[in-house]
Parts: structure tokens; sequence; C-alpha cells
């Protein structure tokens, strides 16, 4: 009997450690959201946070005077007007910030004309330019003043670590058991619930309605969104989360989700970016598909998508909303 | 108050754990005590305060009164009355009348020679309480994480705080705590079945006893806890849901600033299937 005792004693002890081990630990801090009391809140464990972004040093300014890169440089579809050194410079940058072991040459093939568009990394950086420049200019709505450089996502990667591709239908379930929508894969994007693990194919790329609430307090005879849009809905909203590391009261008041009132204005910023994407994912990346060789496609033959999680990477605002375009402001002026 | 024939032998003096015998009185057929002063005292100020706050505030509309803990930036620091301080003197008088009151019970317990059964399982409940005002603000460093006090307020505190876990139906403590509420109500609805089943026999029948009882439930499921038994179930049962209700909500945010689905990443790499 007493060694029995010892032995529950023993077992709870190891659960207890087992339970805690997998938790945080206090003190934590806090931020306030909203009128005092109503739980509008985001908590954050400072431990939790990984080594601060490694935002690299900006190169040193380049004179604006000098010819015209286009005077010097031929095949110059963009960024033509640029006096050449502030030109050079922005290559050395956007190098450092893309391909820093590769070099000049992961671009531009050695032994040809710097003109020559023969390796596709080059029409891809050129489309991804455009891009960057379409981004500072026309969706300050979401970027605001602080804008995106190659950086933000590249990190210093050829292709960005995070983005996604078309998934591969991989329900291995029978026909019988009929079609698990995606659900109960655990899948890290989704924050490891139990939601469709696949919420970009539906909202990023031609995106479906995302609002799915009922505008009237019971539902009426017309059929409102189904459960399966709604769960679509809160899949991507769990990515949205994930990506930027904050909770729901980030954006909205829970007891009024679609109630824009009572939101608070990241919520704004985030329904542009929520526009921004698929404007990204259709107008640019979609673009390069014929351009990559088949390595870089994904399993259903498509070129890597954004997401929250590519510039976000975890932070509310990437880079914590450290502006690396204002050292390089050619990545924003209007594109001649 | 007339005084009942078998009232005279539950008034027994002494046992006091404060006061000796001066608040050692009743009034009517109420025991007074030194607690039960205090406990009238932090009631009377308490609810006045809470008035006073509906007073100041925009609304006598009773769903919408809403008496809110002070902004974050205060800390663990008095706030100003209107910004906070009402809810800080309103939660200091709660606690005042709600510990008054356990010991009172234990005073009359102590009066009746009885088991401190009572005022530890209202323990319980007032722990829940403590835990939601004051331990969870503690370990997050503001008093503005406690609740409001309003009836549609605290449900929206509720609704938000829920959702600042993305999903709280994940934590695990939450888990128990839900199991135990429901198997608290499913007891007591096994048990109070049986009862009033046993007690209303058929007409011209009757009523069953403590064996009828034992034997319905040995038939039905091979097994019967006994009347002391369930009673002991029952406690232990619906102590446990409060119990785990406040370790649920002191572990969200001091002990964990993720979504909860997350928590369980530890189940997904168990190394049975990882």
């Amino acid at each position: 009997m007493i060694s029995n005792v010892h032995g529950i004693r023993f077992a709870l002890l190891i659960t207890a450690l087992l339970v805690l081990s997998a938790c945080e630990r206090p003190p934590v801090e806090s931020d306030q959201l909203g009128f005092r009391g109503t739980g509008m809140q985001q908590v954050t464990n400072p431990r939790l946070r990984g080594l601060e972004s490694m935002i690299p040093d900006p190169l040193p300014p380049a004179p604006a005077a000098g010819p015209k890169a286009s005077e010097v440089y031929e095949n110059l579809e963009l960024l033509g007007d640029v006096p050449l050194p502030q030109f050079v410079r922005l290559m050395q940058a956007l190098t450092s910030w893309v391909a820093p072991q590769e070099g000049c040459a992961y671009c531009h093939a050695p032994g040809e004309s710097m003109a020559s568009d023969s390796l596709y990394t080059k029409v891809v950086s050129r489309r991804m330019l455009a891009m960057t420049r379409e981004i500072n200019n026309n969706w300050t709505s979401h970027v605001g003043n602080t804008g995106v450089t190659c950086y933000t996502c590249h990190r210093g990667n050829n292709v960005p670590e995070y983005g996604w591709y078309q998934a591969a239908d991989e329900s291995a379930r029978l026909p019988m058991l009929g079609h698990d929508a995606g659900q109960n894969r655990a899948a890290p994007q989704i924050g490891l619930t139990s939601l469709p693990y696949d919420p970009f194919s539906k909202y990023l790329v031609d995106p479906e309605s995302i609002r799915v609430i009922g505008e009237k307090p019971l539902p009426g005879k017309t059929p409102g969104a189904s459960i399966q849009a709604t769960e679509g809905t809160y899949a991507l909203m769990m990515h949205l989360s994930q990506s930027l590391g904050v909770n729901c009261t980030y954006c909205h008041n829970s007891r009024a989700f679609a109630v824009w009132e009572e939101s608070s204005p990241q919520r704004t910023t985030a329904w542009h970016g929520l526009s921004l994407v698929p404007a990204l994912n259709t107008g640019y990346l979609a673009s390069i598909k014929e351009i990559l060789p088949d390595d870089r496609l994904g399993p259903h033959g498509d070129v890597q998508k954004v997401n929250c999680m590519t510039c976000h990477q975890g932070a509310s605002k990437p880079l914590n909303g450290v502006s690396m375009l204002a050292d390089y402001p050619l990545l924003a002026t209007a594109q001649p | 108050m007339a005084l009942l024939s078998f009232e005279k032998k539950y008034r027994v003096r002494g046992g006091t754990l404060i006061g000796g015998d001066l608040f050692d009185f009743w009034v009517g057929p109420f025991y007074v005590g030194f607690f039960g002063v205090t406990t009238i005292f932090f009631t009377l100020v308490g609810t006045a305060m809470i008035v006073y706050g509906a007073a100041i505030g925009p609304t006598w509309n009773v769903w919408q009164i809403n008496i809110a803990p002070p902004d974050l930036s205060y800390g663990l620091a008095m706030a100003p009355l209107k910004e906070g301080g009402l809810w800080q003197i309103i939660t200091v008088c709660a606690l005042g009348a709600f510990v008054s009151w356990a010991l009172r019970q234990v005073e009359i317990a102590r009066k009746l020679g009885m088991g401190y059964h009572i005022p530890f399982a209202y323990s319980v409940a007032v722990f829940a309480y403590f835990s939601l005002v004051v331990i969870r603000p503690v370990l997050m460093g503001a008093w503005g994480h406690g609740f409001p006090y309003g009836i549609l307020s605290h449900l929206d505190w509720v609704s938000n705080v829920g959702y600042q876990y993305l999903h709280f139906h994940y934590n695990p403590a939450h888990m128990l705590a839900i199991s135990f509420f429901f198997t608290t109500v499913f007891a007591l609805a096994l048990h109070g079945s049986l009862i009033l089943s046993a007690a209303n026999p058929k007409p011209g029948e009757t009523v069953k006893t403590a064996e009828h009882e034992n034997t319905f439930f040995r038939d039905i499921i091979g097994y019967s806890i006994g009347e002391l038994g369930i009673h002991r179930l029952g406690l232990f049962l619906a102590l446990s849901a409060g119990f785990w209700s406040a370790i649920c909500i002191i572990i969200s945010g001091p002990f964990w600033t993720r979504g909860w689905p997350e928590w369980w990443s530890w189940w997904l790499d168990l190394p049975i299937w990882s």
C-alpha cells in the first residue's frame, strides 16, 4: 500500500513536470489595445522572441551626379533614368539581400554582357524589382511609408524562406469516409488547429469572400455562409495570427468581429494586405511561371506565392517596423 | 422571528475564531459573530461603490452598467477613483466579504462540531474569483488584467480574453474544468432521479429504501457508490470543476501567451508517432 502511494506520487510529479515544461514562464508583457477592461490586449512573452532580425547596414549613399544608367548599360527596362552611381549602389545592395553567396553571377552570366537576359534569375529579379516598386508606390495603404525592399522577404535567401505552393491533394482516406476538406492535419501555418490546412489557394489568389458573419442576430431564410466557408476563413485568420505573432484581439473586438467601428485600426491595414497579396500572386508571381525551371515549381507546377508570413515572419510589422526603404528610395520612385 | 423548537440545540456558544463572546449572538435566526459584522460592512461598502460607479457612469440600464479595472499603464499601483480606482475598492470589498463569509462558516462549523467541508467548498469558489482578480493580474503585472464588473461587459471580457489565446477550448485546464462541470451535473441528474424515484413510489407501494437504490445501480452498471459515497463524489466533482477553472485562467497569460492549440505540439511530437 505504502509503495503504491509513492508510485502514484511519483507519477503525479512526473506528469506535473511534463505539463510545466510544455508551458512558458512569467513575467510577460502586455499592450492595451482598447478601452480598459474590455480584454483588448496583446500579451507576449519576451523569452519567445527570436534574435532580433539582423538588418544589414545601409551601403554608403551614392552621389546623384554622373551619367544616367541607361547611357552606360543596355537593356535597362527599369531604372534607366537613375544616375549611374545610385544604380550601381542599388545593384550591390540587391545582391547582398538576395544572393550574398553567389554574387553578381547569380543573375549576370559570367563572360556575357551585363545586358544579357540568358539567366532566368535576371528576368525574375527585374520582375520582382517592378513588384517592389508597385508595392511601395501604390500600396501605402498596407505598407505605409515604411515600405518594403527585397530584404523584407528574401533576408539573404535566393527564394524567400516563407511562401506557399498549391497543396497537393494528399487526402489518403478511403472515398467512403468522405472528403475531409483538408482538416485535422495540425499544420503549422494554421497554428496546429484542426482547420483546413490550405486556406491560401482559396483566399490568396482569386479571393473568395472572407467575411462569413451574418448581418442579423438570427439566421434568416436566405442561407448564409456554410460551415466549410467559415472554417476556411478561420484557417486564414489563424495564418494571419501566426504570421504576425498576434492574437484575434489585435484587430477584432470579439463581441462583434465584423463591426469596423469596434475593431482596432490594425484591421484596416490587414484588410488592405488581404487585397495586396492576391494582387501580387496573380499580377507578378503567376507571370514568372514560364520563366522558372521545373525545380522551382510546386507539385502542381505553380510558382511559390506569397502569404502574410513571406514578409511578416512572425512580427506584426516586418523587421519590427524598421524602414530600409528610407535608405534606398529608388525602390519607391515612380516607374519611368 | 419565532424560534423553532429544534433550533435551540444549534445555538451553541463559543467556537469563535476572533472577538470572543463579543459578537457571539443571534439576530433572529442568524448567527452574527465578528465575521458576520465584517461581511455586512464589506457588502454595504462594496455595494455602495457599485451604485456610485453606476451613478457616475453613462447608464442605469442594469445590463450595461460597467465598472472597469484601470488601464494597464497603472500596473499594480492604485488608480484614480473614476479610472479604475472604484474597481480596486470594490475588489477589496468583495474579497473582504467573501473571506469573512467563509470564516463565519468556519465558526459555525466549530460551534456544531462539524468538519470544515462547507467553508472548504465555498473557499474553492472564492479562490476562482481571487485567481481572476488578484493572482493572474499580479502575475501579469497590472490590475487592468482583472475582469470588469458588469453583466454584459464581463462577458465581452471573457470573449476577448478567450480569443487572445485563439481557441480557449484547447486549454488543457479548461478541458478538465468543463469535463468536471458536465460530470457534476451528470452525477446530480443520476442521483436526483434515483432519489425522486425511490421517494415517489407507485400508488399503493411504500417508499423505497437505500437497498433498492443500490440494487438499481448494481443492476444497471454493476456498481453502486452508496449514499455517503455519492455525496463525496459530488463534492469532489464540483470542487474540481471550480479548481480547474481557476487554474485554466491563471495559466492563460502568465504561463502561455500563444494560441492554446499550439500548446499541444508536445502531443504531436511524442516519439510514439513522430
